[in-house]
């Protein structure tokens, strides 16, 4: 009965409709794989936003939604950017070297103009959203304080340009998200011409 | 590496019985060899379930069972959630091809007498089946929340209230509210995503359980068990795995070439798989000019139109209507033939059967029309021929003339 | 054997005209111009309808960047559409005027258009724009032959010109007729050609995955047919088996 039977040929057959059904079920699959993406509501929610950071008042902080997530502008005091530069041998990467920054915030006060900085409000420890803690040396906080942000979660802490101190849980820096200046008074956040993250 | 897998087995068939199940259900699982075409529907039932349930869940994911939102969720997926068009069609698609599979299964049924004895159990099985996929069809069609889906659940939900004596309340407890409403979308919601389904599920293992231990039956109608070669092994039968696993396959890959033509072509098949009208959102202050529920419930619905109202009440024709649908339970004891395929069956009961199937295409037609008088009377007609098959049938098959069934199939 | 086939040709053949038969119009309507492909014609009917209907009806499940679709990239969306600086390009068709205030202006709130397209169908929409005449007893002074009692006063008047409903006496029936009375500043023609753009257009936003769809399905299908083929020959050489 088996006899007739060719293998080879009977095995050819086999491989190709194997193959042909391996790409049907993965040609199936795909659309319900991307279907868990960010729909395009969630893309224009993620689209950049305008913020007019004229009514900063010079040391306090506004925060915006960006990709539903917070975006923190803090207006910098000459006296706050001056403390920057004392606590370099506390932090984890005083100089950014890990790329947590576009290219152009790459400097000493991670910032395009060092009066504000802008920053994603998100812990790069687990994701919790930092506190402002802008005042120096709170009871709470300790006598080496010079103001920044204080993680509620797991005690995280990062100075005035968001550089994460050492023995805290977070590895890195904040995030800075890509950003422009479109006048002296309005900001772009989510889009600076070069790269566009949707 | 295969003396490891041979191990694996072992160790696994030691604690669950997996080689063995395997043998009892595929590759020793003798079926007849002279399937034809008409045997493919039950597997390709099984291949729409999961398309339906695979679909359904990734649809879930994005859907709002919320009155407010519903209806703009729905056109959410259709644009905004990626490839979201391509899962809501096939779930839309599947549903209406879940009913031709099932109709086409249900059919062989009665032209091969495969609900005869010993089938019985598995015959009330899939009625019990088709009867949970009405329910499923039905509150899934309100989750769009459109004309055709609100109106739809209306009307339907007061067929309940014509009930004697507990109607109205009935009605009240189906909707949860005083009329069909966003408490009822939430409900149905839950029925057609969790409950349903489970049920589903479970009977349709349980109609696999009863196939496999009965056997199945062929288009000779005779049984293959009884004429065993000296293996033990049925000697017109052939192990399910990998002969009728490769035949079914094709007919998938068939069934997949129309479902997709579907899909990608018309998805909304001329308004009868997706209705014009449930492109406008829900509005309980003003019903479409014509309503009718989608074409898989056109013939029952048919039938509740041609019945008028006795004593004041619609009661009647809703009665008519469900004995349409549950006299099919019936059908291993009204049937008293003694062949069961229409190969050989006499005269009177293949145009008894055409009769049949023209009554229910026609019935289902005229369910989608608006009900004129010339329109109401041939539903009448055909509804008489309807139920004459069932209730005329331990009569006409009694006295039809078989000719003699084979010993063994007759093709391949 | 012969007679389950006949059977099943019957449920077939019964089953055709079933499909062909869909609803039965009243109302005579006019074939629509609709070509997907003519990106031209949809970008035209974008832009009549951002200008013209969107006033009053908002599209609240179409996003403008839906339109790169049909060829406008985000510059080309922004101004050609005159889109206010406010508004960005991935938010959705809102109308200008709110629900509530056109409610109280013309009896009805303007129906979201959407899905207009879906539910109305092409023929119907492109009947119905070149379909209004001026009706003195209507407080709008519009009336309108496919959809009678309108609430909606006719915005393309200034392009169309105004019609009037007259009745032509033939032996034994009479004949409704619109009759263009006072021309706009577009020939019937022309007209027609812009009301086809719009509808059109109305086509594409009704599905927007339209365009895709059909071009993926003939793959689809072709990448299928190879598999069944190849999934016979598999199943012929292991029935090879039965004998």
């Amino acid at each position: 009965m088996t006899d007739t039977v060719d293998h080879s040929k009977r095995n050819m057959l086999l491989a190709a409709t194997a193959a042909a059904g391996g790409v049907v079920a993965a040609g199936a699959g795909a659309p319900f794989v991307l279907s868990l993406m960010p729909s395009e509501r969630a893309k224009a929610a993620g689209a950049p936003v305008e913020v007019d950071i004229s009514t900063i008042e010079p040391g306090a902080m506004i925060s915006i939604e960006w990709q539903g997530k917070p975006v923190w502008i803090v207006r910098r005091t000459p006296e706050m950017l001056k403390e920057l530069n004392t606590h370099d041998s506390d932090l984890v990467d005083p100089t950014s070297s890990v790329p947590q920054q576009p290219e152009y915030c790459n400097n000493a006060t991670r910032s395009i103009k060092p009066e504000y900085l802008v920053v994603l409000g998100v812990c790069t420890h687990l994701g919790c959203s930092p506190t402002f803690r802008p005042e120096v040396s709170p009871t709470d906080l300790g006598a080496n304080w010079d103001g920044g942000w204080f993680c509620p979660c797991h005690g995280s802490r990062f100075d005035l340009a968001a550089r994460v101190f050492k023995g805290v849980p977070a590895p890195t820096n904040l995030i800075i998200p890509p950003h422009k200046y479109l006048s002296d008074t309005r900001l772009l956040v989510g889009d600076d011409g070069k790269e566009f993250r949707a | 590496m295969m003396n490891l897998l041979t191990k694996l087995l072992g160790w696994v068939d030691e604690r669950f019985p997996l080689t063995s199940t395997w043998k009892a259900h595929a590759s020793e699982y003798y079926a007849p060899k002279n399937f034809n075409f008409w045997y493919f529907f039950g597997g390709l039932a099984l291949l729409v379930l999961v398309i339906q349930i695979v679909s359904g869940i990734f649809l879930t994911m994005n859907y709002k069972p919320d009155a407010l939102f519903a209806f703009a969720s729905v056109e959410y997926i259709m644009r905004d959630v990626q490839w979201g068009w391509l899962l809501r069609y096939i779930h839309s698609t599947g549903a209406s091809m879940f009913f031709i599979v099932i109709y086409l299964h249900m059919f062989r049924g009665l032209m091969y007498g495969s609900y005869r004895k010993p089938r019985e159990l598995l015959w009330i099985i899939g009625m019990i089946i088709y009867l949970a996929l009405m329910g499923e069809a039905f509150m899934g069609y309100l989750l769009p929340w459109g004309q055709m889906s609100f109106w739809g659940a209306q009307v339907i939900v007061n067929l309940f209230s014509s009930v004697p004596f507990v109607g109205p309340d009935l009605a009240i407890l189906i909707r949860g509210d005083f009329v069909v409403s966003d408490i009822t979308l939430n409900r149905f919601f839950a029925l057609h995503v969790v409950a349903i389904p489970l049920i589903l599920v479970l009977i349709i293992v349980a109609h696999l359980v009863a196939l496999h231990e009965v056997g199945s039956n062929n288009p000779d109608g005779i049984e293959i068990k009884k004429n065993k070669g000296p293996d033990g092994h049925p000697v017109d039968g052939i192990p399910f795995f990998p002969y009728m696993v490769v035949k079914d396959a094709v007919a998938a890959v068939a069934f997949l070439i129309v479902f997709a033509a579907i899909i990608f072509f018309g998805p909304d098949m001329g308004g009868y798989f997706l209705e014009y009208n449930n492109f406008v959102p829900a509005n309980p202050m003003k019903t479409p000019e014509h309503i009718a529920p989608v074409w898989y419930f056109t013939p029952y619905y048919a039938i509740l139109r041609a019945v008028p109202p006795l004593f004041g009440s619609q009661f009647p024709g809703v009665v008519a209507m469900g004995v349409a649908t549950v006299i099919f339970f019936a059908l291993p004891w009204l049937d008293r033939g003694q062949v069961k395929s229409i190969r050989y069956r006499g005269p009177i009961y293949k145009a008894f059967l055409a009769a049949f199937v023209v009554s229910f295409v026609g019935l289902g037609y005229l369910g989608l029309m608006p009900a004129t008088e010339l329109y109401t009377w041939i539903s009448r007609v055909l509804a008489v021929v309807y139920f004459a098959f069932f209730f005329l049938m331990p009569w006409y098959t009694k006295i039809d003339k078989c000719k003699p069934e084979p010993d063994r199939l007759t093709s391949k | 054997m012969n007679a389950i086939k006949k059977l099943g040709m019957l449920v077939l053949l019964l089953a055709v005209p079933a499909m062909a038969n869909a609803s039965g119009a009243a109302v005579h309507l006019d074939k629509a111009p609709i070509n997907l492909q003519d990106q031209a014609s949809l970008q035209r009917g974008a832009k009549l309808f951002t200008s013209r209907c969107l006033a009053c009806h908002s599209a609240s499940y179409m996003r403008y960047n839906r339109l790169n679709d049909i060829g406008m990239d985000e510059a080309q969306i922004k101004k050609d559409l005159e889109l206010p600086d406010d508004v960005k390009t991935g938010s959705t068709m809102q109308a200008a005027m709110d629900a509530n205030s056109a409610k109280l202006a013309y009896g009805v709130a303007p129906p979201d258009l959407s899905v207009i397209a879906r539910s109305r169908s092409a023929d119907w929409l492109y009947t119905y724009m070149r379909s209004f005449y001026v009706d003195t007893s209507r407080t709008s002074g519009w009336n309108n032959t496919v959809f009678p009692a309108v609430g909606m006063p006719f915005v393309l008047a200034d392009l169309q010109g105004e019609q009037a409903l007259e009745t032509e006496q033939h032996e034994s029936h009479d004949v409704k007729k619109l009759i263009l009375k006072t021309p706009g500043a577009m020939s019937t023609a022309d007209y027609d050609k812009t009301v086809g753009d719009l509808t059109n257009y109305l086509v594409f936003m009704s599905e927007p995955s339209q365009l895709v769809r059909q071009k993926l399905g003939w793959f689809v299908l072709a990448f299928l047919s190879v598999f069944l083929v190849l999934i016979y020959a598999l199943k012929k050489e292991i029935w090879k088996d039965i004998h």
